[in-house]
């Protein structure tokens, strides 16, 4: 229940305003807030309120009402790419995760759109397997904000009452999902790198601690929706379906620029904005083995000649020799390339969280006993400075041969 | 003008294995250091207020937590802080995110309720969930801006520095608020001697979850919607072939040769 503290409420209108369901009127009257029946318990006025008149009591839901909450959603991020609007690579990623859960629960798989450009996205989110989408329409939504998002997130999810609700763990996504959580006192469990239901229906959600040594397994037994958010690369995408169709239904969204309280004063592109670590095919990585940064210019070279791109261990971006946004690991990205080579690095267990499941290792290591070998499909004891001059060679002599 | 800087203890992650016949934690000899992302927020609100002229501001550390985290805070108190709360009570174990910024808005808004700022870390890393300050600024009101490098105040504004996935962003917002610190400039630093003998006459309270007229029903395992259900090794890859690379002609045709035949390169 939305409750109204008469006496601390002032009249002023704020929460009329920013609510995106109109449930909730300054009474003519008597001049205090009043709460129709059509409030979703969304938590947007709360959160406005300046005179903390508002407040929701949260109970754990009962038994009979977790089987109100049905279907699985995904957050629909998208991202600008010279100035095209784009689905991100993590939302597809979900969906494939998320028809699985759907179909053990029986239940559909919704996308939440929320944006202004954005109707384009939609037929593509059905190929990849939703069976429906939740458009909400904005010009406020134009860019992302915490507060726009959330308010717009918060509302489809009170009002269509899903039972689970997965985002992508990208720096929006983590900034996004509990802020919601918060908002509806939920459960949310971050960077799962796996999710099942449990024949109680249950969303068991499994995720590293302790810098991946161990693995733990997280339910949120009494609340619903049950939260989660996913690394990209962590779930393998779907093959799409250009067949397949679904429904599409406008949420009307009501926001209103006092909603948003952050602004954007400048957005600033860095240069390392085209390498895209977590994008490629092939990566050769690098560690502290190469003892100089002037070596770097040998694995760039190995880059080339595989068409590959250049990342590395957390030891090189500490020393400033690569950008942070090329680290590989749990305080870097997660990557799951098709061949991942491990130059000169020993494989400590952060490192490997975020590779592991790149699907062809190669490492090579002066040190028989590095760890990188357990995990490694071909692994080579030796020097890097003696062997990657010699496959450079190889590989060279390939392309003329080919020509 | 009044600065909170939200803090947690952490064991130092890389430490932590797993007992692989029992699956527990062997935590023996394993050392508790405060987050090194707290300790970067706590250096921003240090830094603040030696070049914010306009005003005195008052750098104030919080940290909910077992007896032990009053460590961390000391550390704190050394760096520059002014004062310190320890939050600690029985009632508080097993407080997951939810529960966590549950206490943490209950400790800043009757401890601190005329804050300013509020600076936390991104992420602490034991968990790396990066998720208790976006709820507690939610359960405060207050607009948040995640993944800061660098805070400006500007009277009762502030702009930051954010990092995005494809670069920066500056943006503002109004005071109160919140901003999580990722590393920006800021570094670990060693406190002088004379920091540590002052840091001794600043006030360290240790507050409880009545102090703060929070019952078992609101903190605590009780009021955690996520429970643990189980802990495990994680699962062990089977490495493939290890060859001897020394001679490197030798190894760098094997490897090419595993290349071609897992179709990574064509047959030529
Ligand atoms: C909270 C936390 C988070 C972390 N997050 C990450 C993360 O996201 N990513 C990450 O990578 N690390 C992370 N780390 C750090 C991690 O623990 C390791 O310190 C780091 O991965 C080591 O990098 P490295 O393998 O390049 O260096 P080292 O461990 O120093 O290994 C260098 C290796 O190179 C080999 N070598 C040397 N010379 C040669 C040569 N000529 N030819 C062949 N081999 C050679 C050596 O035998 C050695 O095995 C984190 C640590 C902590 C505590
Ligand atoms: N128990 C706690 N006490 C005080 N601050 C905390 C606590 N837990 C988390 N925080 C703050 O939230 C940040 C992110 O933590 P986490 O969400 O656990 O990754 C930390 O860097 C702290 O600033």
């Amino acid at each position: 229940m939305l409750e109204v503290d008469i006496d601390a409420c002032t009249g002023c209108k704020v929460c009329e305003r920013v609510c995106p369901f109109a449930a909730i009127i300054v009474d003519p009257e008597t001049k205090k807030a009043k709460v129709l029946d059509n409030c979703t318990l969304c938590g947007t006025c709360v959160n406005a309120c300046k005179f903390d008149a508002l407040s929701i009591e949260r109970k754990a839901v009962s038994e009979e009402e977790l089987l109100l909450y049905k279907d699985v959603f995904v957050w629909g991020e998208w991202e600008r790419k010279e100035d095209k609007i784009t689905t991100k690579n993590v939302v597809f990623e979900l969906l494939g995760k998320g028809r699985e859960l759907a179909d053990k629960l029986g239940e559909s798989l919704a996308v939440v759109l929320a944006g202004k450009d954005i109707d384009h996205l939609t037929e593509e989110l059905f190929h990849y397997g939703a069976d429906k989408v939740y458009l909400c329409k904005h010009e406020l939504l134009e860019q992302y904000s915490t507060d726009g998002y959330a308010t717009v997130i918060s509302s489809v999810i009170a009002a269509e009452k899903p039972s689970v609700v997965l985002y992508g763990a990208t720096p929006n996504g983590r900034d996004l999902a509990p802020r919601i959580a918060g908002r509806l006192a939920l459960g949310l469990t971050a960077d799962c790198t796996g999710l099942d239901i449990d024949e109680s229906r249950q969303l068991i959600q499994t995720r590293p601690a302790f810098g991946g040594n161990i693995m733990a397994s997280i339910y949120s037994p009494y609340t619903r929706p049950q939260m989660s958010s996913v690394r990209p690369n962590v779930f393998p995408k779907p093959k799409p379906d250009t067949a397949k169709q679904g429904v599409l239904e406008e949420f009307d969204v009501k926001l209103s620029p006092i909603n948003i309280r952050t602004k954007i004063i400048e957005e600033i592109i860095s240069k390392d904005e085209g390498v895209k670590i977590e994008e490629a095919n092939i990566l050769v990585s690098a560690g502290r083995g190469i003892g100089l940064k002037e070596n770097l210019g040998l694995i760039y070279e190995m880059a080339e000649e595989l068409d590959a791109t250049v990342a590395g261990s957390r030891a090189l971006i500490d020393l400033g020799w690569l950008p942070h946004p090329q680290q590989v690991g749990q305080s870097g990205k997660t990557v799951a390339p098709n061949l991942y080579f491990a130059l000169g690095i020993s494989g400590a267990i952060q490192h490997l969280v975020g590779m592991t499941s790149s699907d062809t290792i190669i490492a090579i290591n002066k040190d028989p006993d590095a760890p990188i070998f357990k995990i490694a499909d071909f692994g080579i004891v030796g020097d890097i400075f003696e062997i990657i001059p010699e496959f450079i060679k190889l590989l060279r002599m390939r392309k003329q041969s080919d020509l | 003008m009044k600065i909170v800087v939200l803090v947690k203890q952490v064991p130092e992650a890389d430490k932590v294995a797993v007992d692989p016949e029992t699956g527990t934690l062997i935590r023996e000899g394993v050392a508790s250091i405060l987050n090194p992302y707290c300790e970067y927020a706590l250096d921003e609100a240090v830094r603040l207020k030696e070049s914010y002229t306009e005003k005195d501001i008052e750098v104030v550390a919080i940290s909910m937590g077992p007896p032990q985290t009053k460590s961390a805070l000391l550390r704190c108190l050394e760096l520059g802080a002014d004062k310190a709360y320890l939050l600690s009570d029985r009632k508080f174990a097993g407080s997951d995110v939810w529960a966590t910024s549950t206490a943490l808005k209950e400790g800043v808004s009757k401890l601190e309720p005329d804050f300013d700022l509020i600076l936390t870390g991104k992420q602490a890393i034991d968990g790396d969930t990066a998720q208790v300050p976006a709820e507690t600024a939610e359960q405060l009101g207050i607009p948040q801006i995640t993944y800061g490098i660098e805070v400006k105040i500007d009277n009762k504004r502030i702009e930051v520095k954010r990092e995005t996935d494809e670069g920066y962003q500056i943006l503002s917002t109004r005071l109160p608020a919140l901003v999580t610190m990722s590393k920006g400039s800021n570094i670990r630093r060693i406190p002088s001697m004379k920091q540590v003998l002052d840091s001794r006459r600043k006030p360290l309270d240790v507050v409880s979850a009545d102090d703060l007229e929070l019952d078992e029903n609101k903190v605590g395992l009780k009021a955690s919607p996520t429970q643990v259900s189980r802990v495990f090794a994680p699962p062990t890859k089977v490495g493939g072939d290890v060859i001897d690379g020394s001679d490197p002609k030798i190894a760098a045709q094997k490897l090419l040769e595993y290349l071609v035949n897992n179709k990574y390169l064509k047959d030529v």
